[in-house]
């Protein structure tokens, strides 16, 4: 065994001279690279997600309670490390002289926040700075609606329950507070130790306490395996899988663009290892023969080879690591300020699994190599033919489809991006074998009919079908991720970029009431703003689906039951908003109006268990609405535009108390706009949303900084692939050189053979690899991105035109040396 | 068939065929050959290309297996045993020395010597290995990989290569095939020098009647008969 290794390293030291294993380790490191960096990467901004919204929340965990939770919560979070705050919120009037006004009171702990910020203005809408704790005793914070709707200022003192409590600053943004935009009063923030002295908490108040925590996640995840059994009803927990869905959404995006470049990557380098796999083991089926010669068994020959394949495996995954750890610490710093706070430090998980992928997708696909020249005969020694093309079971490429499969689906994250892909990569090798097989017949036809450089050309294309077609489909894949690359980075990020234009509405406004609207509309004119569409909302609550009356307990998710639960807002709509996309069912009819028809949107139908045709009935203010579910939608969240889960035909809800909504976008500088809308019509809610805007932006921006980071390994394991695809038949090619030159070919004679056999290789690749990419990006981002696409003519001109003139002019740079070389020294030294 | 004294016979092959079928039918390529080698015998088996020597030879180095007939060596039956015990059988007993010379260009000359002997297990693996090329004068290109020697010293790497794990018989296939006639004349030296020395059977396949002179016993195959 010991002799085995020394041979085995030795044969591998010799092979890494011979330069047969570059590619194969090149091929291997590009994949576990790619696949940690995605990986590391991923891990960094999913605890970052994760703290992003923790500061929505105002902590990482929320335990929510309608009664005081007992104290033993508070000292178990402590014993966990974790930090603690609390928040008390209860609705109260507030008085300012003889002026009152309901206010949903908020009193905090003196830690509150834990995660994100709080931001104080001295005067509504003014500059804002970040708060420096919370108010304090004797001190109240404002929002500016409140302020508004008082006419209270910095220094006014207000009746808060049984004290006067002075108003220190006016509250512009708090965690938590962008998330529940239908909240009716307005903000009053008060410090708790204030609460008692008010006497606004009396028995049967209703007060909703809250416990937030923050901390490592391990104890995080302790306290919740520790609370959950000791919540009582009315009380949950609630974590950040609740984050707004703008961001959520976003990041998505985000996460599926570097999945898909992680995952091209690692497609390509498993097929660039196949490839270079095919001539490292066709520079040994002579080694095997000669050992077979000199007495080895089958099993010591593939425990030599087997032995070469795991420390290469090795070597390169570790390499590969170490370059992903590399390359994820620029993605970070391309992600850089994406995030409120730094990054945290990336998890040990990728770099075990990136070891372990490597190694497995190394054995998998040299499984079959392997197999081969297990099963190399002696007599090759003799009779050189045999063990050439000897063909290996189909279940030896099984473990190495396994790997791919599983790698795929680990670097995708995202199952459906991972069928997608695979199924464009099937169809793609399809094609291609179609597509080779076919020119074959052709170019059989074409060789009989000429003569020279041509029949040879096309001899040599013909004459091995098979690596022909690995060939084809090598230079396809290759082409195909180049141009996917360009289609990608170009038309994808643009077009996603678009989705949220410069105006996109920065500002909601709600509460607005039906005889509002053409006043509303007025103020739009005289401030010179675009009068931005208005939308109706009636609020109801769901109470049977199919006549079975709604049964919130069936649902096991909390989330799923507060949806349930809450009331929720139906609005009006002739014509779909463009943001929105049918899923299932269809769109009605302008002459469908007033029939009892409603459309979901689908994340809320999958949530709640409801499917199209099914039957909701609402009650709106006391009276039941049964309306069939005719469509479901998919919403673009982050368009930032007003969206309704559930829409009805107009008709239909016109007789019910409405108040509306709309979302426009405000210049910057023209904040002064918004303190004469509210003076105008104090009712009104105005919501801020140029952070989450901003947010946004920060996250495309950065975010296609770091897909086309990523799709710079995709390109580079493109070009392992063509090289490996070129490289496959490197040797047979060179000899035949030496033997037309033996027969006296001139080196243009010698050229043109080259060039004609790699243009037509070149030209079918490039034409397959124009058909994949197109398809393929069709299908991301008509079927998963929900981004337009558009077929460009152009870039198909450029793959089949690149495939067309890279191919043979890299395939003539590998044997134009040889042109120089005399053809007895070429032909001993194969 | 089996001989009547197994005293100091090498080989022994009965009966041996071997066909092969290719579109125009049945091809007899060797047909009901027997012979009988006996331990440090020279055998040349002559004959004119296509005659069926080197499938001869490799039917009697167990790298192939015969259509019919059977190959009795050291008595041990070829047949009998699977590749991996035939590959023990050559490993144990067996050298080669081929006409392309079969040298694996990614070793040195060194390496190359070394490795039927690594394979083998051979304490004395590196020891043997020099000793093996120092006798066929090539102490100085140790460290030289094929493609820096010429033909005849990468023949002599072969020799040596199949000389030091002491084989008692050794296959020799045309081994001056591709060498100009004065090359050849010393490496066939060399062949028969070692041979002597050593006392190993030699079965050597050429076309070449002079060569085939220096051996004890001549075989003419034609159209893959031995012809009497």
């Amino acid at each position: 065994m010991r002799g085995d290794m020394t041979f085995a390293l030795k044969q591998l030291r010799s092979a890494w001279r011979a330069g047969e294993i570059r590619v194969l380790l090149f091929a291997l490191v590009l994949a576990v690279a790619a696949m940690t960096a995605v990986g590391f990467f991923a891990d960094r901004i999913e605890s970052a997600l994760g703290r992003q919204g923790g500061m929505l929340l105002g902590g990482d965990l929320v335990v929510v309670s309608d009664r005081l939770l007992p104290e033993e919560f508070t000292a178990e979070a402590r014993r966990l490390g974790l930090r603690v705050a609390q928040t008390m919120e209860f609705p109260s009037m507030v008085m300012l002289g003889e002026e009152g006004r309901l206010a949903e009171i908020k009193a905090v702990s003196p830690t509150y926040p834990l995660r994100g910020r709080l931001t104080i203005a001295d005067e509504p809408f003014g500059d804002a700075r970040k708060a420096d704790g919370v108010p304090t005793l004797g001190e109240i914070w404002i929002e500016p609606r409140l302020a508004g709707l008082l006419g209270a200022q910095k220094g006014d003192a207000l009746a808060v329950g049984e004290r006067q409590l002075k108003v220190a600053a006016i509250l512009q943004e708090e965690p938590a507070r962008g998330g529940d935009m239908f909240s009716i009063a307005p903000r009053l923030m008060m410090n708790a130790n204030d609460v008692a002295s008010t006497g606004l908490i009396q028995y049967g108040s209703r007060v909703r306490y809250r416990l937030l925590l923050a901390g490592e996640p391990v104890a995080l995840d302790e306290f919740r395996q520790w609370a959950q059994g000791r919540l009582e009803r009315g009380s949950r927990i609630e974590d950040v899988s609740g984050a707004r869905p703008e961001i959520r959404s976003a990041l998505e995006k985000s996460r599926q663009f570097l999945g898909l470049a992680s995952m091209a990557s690692v497609i390509l380098s498993m097929v660039a290892m196949s490839l270079a796999g095919l001539r490292y083991v066709r520079r040994h089926l002579d080694t095997c023969a000669l050992m077979r010669c000199f007495g080895a068994s089958q099993n010591r020959i593939l425990q030599v080879f087997l032995v070469q394949a795991l420390l290469l495996g090795l070597a390169g995954s570790l390499l590969g690591c170490l370059f992903g750890f590399a390359a994820q610490e620029v993605l970070a710093r391309l992600a850089g300020g994406l995030f409120l706070e730094k990054l945290p430090a990336p998890g040990w998980t990728p770099a075990f699994g990136g070891l372990l992928a490597g190694m497995a997708a190394m054995l998998g696909v040299m499984l079959p190599h392997l197999l081969r020249l297990r099963g190399v005969p002696a007599l090759r020694i003799l009779r050189k033919d045999l063990g050439e093309n000897a063909v290996v079971s189909w279940l030896a490429w099984l473990p190495g489809i396994a790997v791919m499969l599983g790698l795929v689906f680990w670097s995708a994250r995202d199952a459906k991006l991972g069928w997608i892909v695979l199924g464009g990569l099937v169809a793609l090798l399809l094609v291609a074998c179609a597509v080779a097989a076919g020119t074959g017949y052709l170019l059989r036809r074409v060789a009989a009919t000429s003569g020279g450089t041509w029949r040879v050309g096309i001899a040599n294309l013909l004459q091995r079908p098979g690596v022909g077609i690995a060939q084809v489909a090598g230079f396809s894949l290759g082409l195909m991720a180049m141009a996917l690359l360009t289609i990608v980075r170009g038309d994808l990020l643009d077009n996603w970029h678009a989705s949220l234009p410069p105006d996109a509405p920065n500002r909601f406004v709600i509460n607005i009431q039906p005889n509002q609207m053409e006043s509303m509309r007025q103020f739009f004119v005289q401030e010179q703003l675009a009068p931005p569409e208005i939308f109706p909302m009636v609020r109801g609550r769901l109470v049977a689906i199919n006549d079975h009356p709604l049964d919130t307990g069936r649902y096991v998710e909390e989330r799923a039951r507060r949806l349930a639960e809450r009331e929720w807002n139906l609005s009006v709509a002739e014509t779909m908003q463009k943001d929105n996309r049918i899923v299932a069912g269809r769109w009605w009819a302008a002459s469908e109006r007033g029939q009892m028809l409603i459309s979901l949107e689908e994340g809320i139908a999958t949530t709640l268990d409801i499917k199209l045709g099914d039957r909701l009935t609402y009650d709106i203010g006391g009276q039941r609405v049964d309306l069939k579910i005719q469509s479901l939608r998919k919403v673009e969240w982050d368009s930032m535009r007003a969206n309704f889960f559930a829409v009805t035909p107009p008709g239909v809800l016109e007789k019910f108390p409405a108040s509306y909504i709309t979302s426009f976008h405000l210049p910057a500088g023209r904040e002064d706009v918004l303190n004469r809308l509210v003076r105008s019509q104090p009712n009104l809610t105005i919501i801020d949303v140029e952070a989450i805007l901003a947010q946004l932006r920060g996250i495309m921006d950065r975010m296609t900084l770091a897909v086309e980071f990523v799709f710079a390994f995709c390109m580079l394991t493109g070009i392992a692939v063509l090289y490996a695809a070129l490289s496959a038949t490197q040797d047979e090619r060179i000899r035949e050189v030496a033997v037309l030159r033996v027969f006296g070919a001139s080196r243009r004679q010698v050229r043109a053979t080259v060039l004609v056999e790699f243009a037509g290789i070149g030209l079918l690749a490039g034409l397959v690899a124009t058909i994949g990419a197109s398809l393929l990006a069709w299908v991301i981002s008509d079927r998963l991105l929900q981004i337009p696409y558009a077929f460009n003519p152009g870039l198909a001109i450029l793959t089949i035109g690149a495939g067309l003139l890279l191919v043979p002019a890299a395939a003539w740079l590998g044997v134009r040396r040889i042109v120089h070389v005399s053809p007895r020294q070429i032909l001993q030294s194969v | 068939m089996v001989p009547d004294s197994q005293e100091n016979i090498e080989i022994e092959a009965t009966g041996l065929s071997k066909h092969v079928t290719s579109s125009e039918g049945e091809l007899a390529i060797l047909s009901d050959f027997s012979c009988r080698v006996l331990g440090g015998e020279t055998v040349a088996i002559l004959g004119a290309s296509g005659s069926g020597k080197s499938t001869l030879l490799g039917l009697l180095a167990g790298l192939d297996v015969p259509s019919a007939g059977r190959v009795i060596f050291r008595s041990e039956d070829l047949a009998q045993l699977d590749e991996d015990g035939r590959a023990m059988l050559r490993g144990r007993h067996m050298g080669f020395v081929f006409q392309s010379f079969q040298l694996l260009p990614a070793l040195t000359a060194l390496e190359n010597v070394l490795l039927p002997l690594e394979l083998a297990g051979a304490a004395d693996a590196d020891e043997r290995a020099r000793a093996a090329l120092e006798r066929v004068g090539l102490t100085p290109r140790l460290t030289h990989y094929p493609r820096q020697l010429s033909g005849g010293e990468q023949q002599r790497v072969a020799i040596a290569r199949a000389f030091a794990p002491r084989p008692s018989i050794l296959f020799a296939d045309e081994p001056t095939g591709n060498l100009d006639a004065a090359t050849g004349q010393r490496i066939i030296d060399l062949l028969f020098g070692l041979n002597a020395e050593s006392g190993t059977t030699l079965v050597l396949v050429t076309h070449d009647a002079t060569l085939a002179e220096r051996c004890g016993r001549r075989l003419h195959l034609e159209g893959g008969r031995l012809k009497q």
